[in-house]
């Protein structure tokens, strides 16, 4: 089987590849979405508790 | 067993135990999908009916899978939250809803780009495809209800009974292929009669299913963390982990 005949999937190309992207997008998304919403939120925990506790803390 | 349980049922003990586990159910779900897509690609057959088409069952039917699931167990811990009002419980069917709702309609996508290649229509309003759509409703409806309550108990509370009520509708989906005439296919899996498919294609089918079943905890035991870490941000312990993770 070439590569060509593979990603033609013998006519139905769009159906099968716009199922597979599709739906790894979608959970690229949601990966993404709940990372970022751990470090926003210790990001925003750390300045709350950082600021109380006092500027000890060095590097980054 | 019981103590142990109940210990990991606080939350400043079951957020360090599910961050040790993530990482872990995250490498296992990217492990098992570059196997299942093997597997699905390059070792089962081409269907001697749809040809290559067929292929989007390996995504398709786990997804279809996890959608209801994901909304048993969703409703299990609701159930839990609303009979013991444990706090963990309510968390976790939170943190559920969004990826159930994902496979929901990763099912119902995937499901129309295959009915019209096959079926000749991207949608049919059949027992199996409406009652699908139903349980994607259910989702959002769960997710909407718990956004819309500032309370978050009496948030948890309303949206738990949504929740239990609606897992009626688990099984309508499962049996809506035996109880009604309708035109998406049967299972090709039984319990009583075994597997219809080829072994090959049952393999890639049950790999992807594993995986996503990976995926989904990672993601929700995730979410359960910042569930935690936003309702006992005035906890001590929840203080000296900012301390130390903040940027």
């Amino acid at each position: 089987m070439s590569l060509a005949e593979f990603f033609d999937m013998g006519g139905y190309a769009f159906y099968v590849w716009g199922s597979y992207l599709v739906t790894a997008v979608l959970m690229l998304i949601e990966v993404v979405g709940v990372i970022r919403r751990r470090r926003t939120l210790l990001d925003r925990l750390g300045r709350i508790h950082g600021a109380a506790q006092g500027a000890g803390r060095s590097g980054r | 067993m019981a103590p142990n349980w109940f210990k990991y049922a606080s939350p400043a003990s079951f957020y360090p135990l599910a961050g040790r586990l993530v990482p872990w159910f995250g490498a296992a779900a990217a492990l098992l999908t570059v196997l299942g897509l093997y597997l699905g690609f390059f070792v089962a057959p081409t269907d001697y009916k749809q040809g290559e088409a067929y292929r989007i069952i390996f995504i398709h039917v786990p997804a279809a899978w996890m959608s209801m699931f994901i909304y048993l167990v969703m409703a299990f811990y609701a159930g839990l939250g609303l009979v013991f009002n444990t706090r963990l419980s309510a968390f976790m069917a939170r943190s559920l809803a969004p990826t159930g709702a994902l496979f929901t309609f990763i099912a119902l996508w995937t499901g129309a780009l295959w009915g019209k290649p096959m079926w000749g229509a991207w949608w049919v309003w059949d027992a199996r495809l409406t009652s699908e759509l139903i349980l994607l409703f259910l989702y959002l409806g769960y997710m909407s209800l718990q956004a819309a309550i500032e309370d978050p108990r009496r948030a948890a509370r309303a949206s738990g009974l949504l929740a239990l009520i609606g897992a009626v509708n688990v099984p309508i989906i499962y049996f809506s292929v035996q109880w009604w005439n309708t035109l998406h296919q049967g299972a090709s899996i039984s319990m009583s009669q075994g597997s219809t498919m080829a072994a090959t294609m049952l393999t890639a089918m049950l790999v992807m299913t594993l995986a996503f079943w990976m995926y989904t905890i990672a993601v929700v035991l995730t979410r359960v963390r910042c569930e935690i870490l936003e309702r006992e941000r005035h906890s001590e312990w929840v203080a000296e982990i900012a301390a130390r993770e903040a940027r």
